[in-house]
This record gives C-alpha cells, sequence and structure tokens, in this order.
C-alpha cells in the first residue's frame, strides 16, 4: 500500500517535472523571436516615414542641403552584390558538387574543413584581404575589389547548400541513369543537378541576403561615392555604407536617410528570405 | 519448350570477380538465351546481384572492383566495349523504382535518348512512348497523364515505368535486379504477368530471392552459393530433381 503511494507521487512528480521543461522550451523559443519583431517593430517605425520616391530616385545632397535620396548607394549595392554572384555561384555549386561526389576523398575532406572555416573568418578580415589583394595593387578603391570580398562570404553558403541538398539525392536515381549509358558529367549535369535546383536556389538566395547588408568589408574595399558610378573598377557607394555614414553623422536630415535606407535594406533582405523559403518548398522534388 | 532451338545471346565464360582482396564470384561459366526468362537465386550475398551488374558493367561503379573472364554479348567480349555502348543494348531495373524526379511520365520514357543528347523527332519520340509503356503495360493507365512527374505514379506503376524506360533503348538483354522486392502482392504479381510476356521481345535475366517467382517465370533457374554457380539448367528440372543437396536443401526452405 505504502509502495503504491510513493509510485503515484513520483508519476505526479514527473508530470510536473514534463510540464515545467515544456514551458520552458516554449518560453525559450519565444525570446528568440522577441528580438527579430523589436528589430523589425524600430525599423519601420522609424524609417517608414522617410521612404519616399525621392530617397529611390536621387542623389544625396551637399552637407547642409535637405532632401535627396540614396539612388547611388542602391544602384552600387546592386552592382556589387551582382558581382559577388558571378564569382561565387559557378564556384561554389562546383565546389559543393564536388564535395557531394567525393565525400571521403583527401581533397574532400580537406575542402569541407576550409570551407567550416571560411564561414567562421570575420568579415573585415576578408575586406582587409581583398584590400592587400587588391586595392594595394591597384591603386586605389573599387567596387570590384569590395565584390570579391563579399564573394568570399558567400562561398562557403552555396557550397554548404549545395553539398548537403545534393546528399539528399538517392543513389538509386544515379545508378537509373547509369543504367541507361549516360556518361557521368551528364548524370551529374542533368539528373543530379536539376533534382537538387531548389536547395541550391535556397542556398543562392540566402547567400545574397547575407551580403547586401554587409558594411565592414566594404569600408577600405568599394569605399563610397556621392554619385552614381557604373564603373566596377572606381569607388562605388552601397547602402549599408550610406547608413553606416549618415546615421553617425550630427544631422537630422541625413540620420532620417539613414532610417529609411535600413527599412529598404531590411525589406529587401527580409523579402529574399521569403523568396527562398517559398523556391525551396515549392521546387522540392519528390523522390 | 522442348525441340525449341535457344539462340545465346550472352555466353559468361570463367567469370570472377573481386572485391579488393575478397573474391565475390568463382569462376562462373553459363549461357542465356534469346526469348527466355532466366531466373538466378540464392541466399544474400551469394553474388547474384554481382553477377548481373557485371553483365552491364553496373560494377564498375562499386570502388576496387576487378573482373576476370569474358562476357560475350553476340559474340562480342562486353568487357572489352565501352561501358556506355555496353549499358545501350543491356537495361537494367533495379530493386526500387527510381523513376527520375524532375521528369515527366513522357521524359521518364526516353530520357535515355534525352539524357544522351540523341535527338528524336517529336513523331518518333511519341511512337517510343506508346511502343514502351505498352509493352511495359501501362499506356492505358498514364495515355492521359503523360505530362505528370513518374514520381506522381504508385509503387508498381513507377516500377512498370522504369522497365519501360529501359525497353525505350530497344535492348538485347533486360537485367531485373529483384524487382519487386520493394512492392506489394498485386503489384508483384502485375510485374510478374509482365516478364512473362516482354520475353517474347527481349532476353530477361531476372534476380530473385524468391524461390516462388522463379519457379512461375522462368523457364531456366540458376542457383547460386557463396560466390559460386551451385546449379543451372531449366527451371523445371532445377525444381523437380535438383542435382546438387545445397540447392535441394535451399528449395525446401531449410537455408536462405
Amino acid at each position: 500500500m505504502q509502495n503504491n503511494d510513493k509510485n503515484k507521487k513520483s508519476v505526479r512528480l514527473n508530470i510536473l517535472k514534463d510540464r515545467i521543461f515544456f514551458i520552458t522550451i516554449i518560453g525559450l523559443s519565444l525570446i528568440t523571436v522577441v528580438p527579430l519583431i523589436l528589430i523589425l517593430f524600430y525599423i519601420t517605425k522609424n524609417g517608414i516615414l522617410f521612404v519616399s520616391l525621392d530617397l529611390f530616385t536621387k542623389l544625396p545632397k551637399a552637407t547642409g542641403e535637405l532632401g535627396g535620396g540614396i539612388f547611388n548607394a542602391i544602384v552600387g549595392s546592386l552592382i556589387i552584390v551582382s558581382i559577388s554572384a558571378v564569382i561565387a555561384i559557378p564556384v561554389g555549386i562546383l565546389s559543393g558538387i564536388y564535395l557531394s561526389e567525393n565525400q571521403e576523398s583527401r581533397l574532400g575532406q580537406f575542402a569541407r574543413v576550409a570551407v567550416d572555416v571560411l564561414q567562421g573568418v570575420p568579415s573585415i578580415i576578408l575586406g582587409i584581404i581583398a584590400y592587400v589583394w587588391i586595392v594595394l595593387p591597384s591603386g586605389g578603391f573599387s567596387a570590384i575589389s569590395g565584390s570579391v570580398a563579399l564573394a568570399m562570404m558567400m562561398l562557403p553558403l552555396i557550397i554548404k547548400n549545395t553539398e548537403e541538398t545534393l546528399k539528399l539525392i538517392p543513389y538509386s536515381v544515379k545508378e537509373a541513369a547509369y543504367s541507361l549509358g549516360v556518361p557521368y558529367y551528364k548524370v551529374v549535369l542533368r539528373v543530379v543537378l536539376p533534382a537538387g535546383l531548389s536547395g541550391i536556389l535556397t542556398g543562392v538566395l540566402v547567400g545574397i541576403a547575407r551580403i547586401m547588408g554587409e558594411t565592414a568589408p566594404l569600408l577600405f574595399t568599394s569605399f563610397g561615392n556621392p554619385y552614381t558610378e557604373l564603373n566596377p573598377f572606381k569607388p562605388m557607394e552601397t547602402i549599408p555604407h550610406i547608413i553606416f555614414t549618415y546615421a553617425t553623422s550630427p544631422y537630422t536630415d541625413w540620420q532620417n536617410i539613414a532610417w529609411g535606407a535600413s527599412f529598404i535594406l531590411v525589406a529587401f533582405v527580409l523579402f529574399l528570405n521569403l523568396i527562398a523559403k517559398v523556391v525551396a518548398s515549392k521546387w522540392k522534388v519528390k523522390f | 519448350m522442348e525441340g525449341k532451338v535457344l539462340n545465346p545471346i550472352l555466353n559468361v565464360e570463367d567469370l570472377c570477380v573481386y572485391y579488393g582482396d575478397q573474391k565475390a564470384l568463382n569462376n562462373i561459366t553459363m549461357n542465356f538465351y534469346e526469348n527466355t526468362v532466366h531466373a538466378i537465386m540464392g541466399p544474400s550475398g551469394c553474388g547474384k546481384s554481382t553477377l548481373i551488374r557485371c553483365f552491364n558493367r553496373m560494377h564498375e561503379l562499386t570502388p576496387n572492383s576487378k573482373v576476370e573472364g569474358k562476357i560475350l554479348l553476340n559474340g562480342e567480349d562486353l568487357l572489352l566495349i565501352d561501358p556506355i555502348l555496353v549499358r545501350r543494348r543491356i537495361g537494367m531495373v533495379f530493386q526500387r523504382p527510381n523513376p527520375f524526379p524532375t521528369m515527366t511520365i513522357y521524359d521518364n520514357v526516353i530520357a535515355g535518348y534525352k539524357l544522351n543528347g540523341i535527338h528524336l523527332k517529336k513523331a518518333d519520340a511519341d511512337r517510343i512512348v506508346e511502343i514502351s509503356l505498352t509493352k511495359s503495360a501501362l499506356w492505358g493507365e498514364v495515355k492521359d497523364k503523360l505530362n505528370k512527374r513518374g514520381t506522381f505514379l504508385s509503387g508498381g506503376q513507377q516500377q512498370r515505368l522504369c522497365i519501360a524506360r529501359a525497353l525505350a533503348m530497344d535492348p538485347d538483354v533486360l537485367l531485373l535486379d529483384e524487382p519487386t522486392s520493394a512492392l506489394d502482392p498485386k503489384a508483384t504479381s502485375h510485374i510478374e504477368e509482365l516478364i512473362v510476356e516482354l520475353k517474347n521481345t527481349v532476353a530477361i535475366i531476372l534476380v530473385t530471392h524468391n524461390i516462388a517467382q522463379a519457379g512461375r517465370v522462368s523457364e531456366y533457374t540458376a542457383f547460386m552459393y557463396l560466390g559460386d554457380l551451385i546449379e543451372y539448367g531449366t527451371t523445371e528440372k532445377l525444381f523437380t530433381v535438383p542435382q546438387d543437396k545445397r540447392t535441394e536443401e535451399y528449395l525446401s526452405g531449410k537455408f536462405g
């Protein structure tokens, strides 16, 4: 009888522990969402008032004059990020294919560690590397040096995503292609790659979103430019850089433009991430 | 069966296969015939899959594999031909249905042409798709949804789609590696009926661990054990008067 009571007690205690554990998990998960909501709320509240047509279409005004926009920075960011993507996408996808196809090889294992390390390198260091590699030898700041720094940031994301996606493709699908007399390169390009397309694209989109707002490596590479510059070998303005300069300036008008620019940037990054989610679920290949 | 003259299509002579230091097949010598269903049975690990994977050089995808001996396809040693050409003449269907997940049913059937960059005229492609799907007894079920993904079909239908895909290349020999092991009984009997019908077009070599299946569909049966070909002959003879004690034990369910 006494034994039975003891059992009941321990069961009740376990149920209680279970509840506490469950509530803790939910509570902590909610806490992780709070900062994001606060950031979005704050940026929207402060920024949306200053988003106007002028912001998108006008150039910055000289110090002291009111108004102006960030047209040069929007164009610059798009150009720099596009060049980064052109560099990082082919290299990243091909490396990802190599890693998924040669998981045991020594080069594969070495490359995998290298990718992990590259992912952990602080972005400012990548900026310094681009500065030493390109800015110093070429004798001046340039958009292309910024693109190289950002491409190095984007690479690990694309490589990892490609590798992980391709690893999920069952071997039997490749076997089917081999059994039809399809040579290896075509098996990879026409069977494996299309089957992993959604995952690879997701990696690319997340990569672009990641580097879009990166500022540190651009400080001593693409630098900044008060005018619209289309030549990638010249210094260029970017959205994160203009936010940096304007937000730290003493002029209220500039600070307001920085808020507007922040809102545009966050909205764009959010949009890219949403597209990535849609691509990942809509284009998912069923095996 | 008696009195019918059988033309050999595939002759295996003294075939040995090694994986690294391990010998997987010991001196296999046997013939396969046109318009005939051959079954190869035996317990897991006896080398039956290894054997047929040699016939279309799929064994080469396994690292460290080595082959000695000859495999003659219509008199020509296929171990000396480019594996890509061999695989277009000897089709294969696998344990699990594996249609190409990104392709429609239509494209799956002509995948062997598409992936190899062989251009087909629309009319020819249409004809090959219809004939192949008819041969694999799937045409009636899918003719109105040829533009749907192959992976939307049921398991048994997918396997018949894979058979159609192999048949579309008009192979001399069709290798079936336990094609029903992932299917339910109804789909299995569908595939078995199909196998019997297909022998009119193509020589069939069926690997199975299902003794009853070998008995139902094949005219010739081989029994393999631990890398050796223990016994090979007409299915009738092998099942009724097995020569080797191990065959008899396997058939009576003592092992395997």
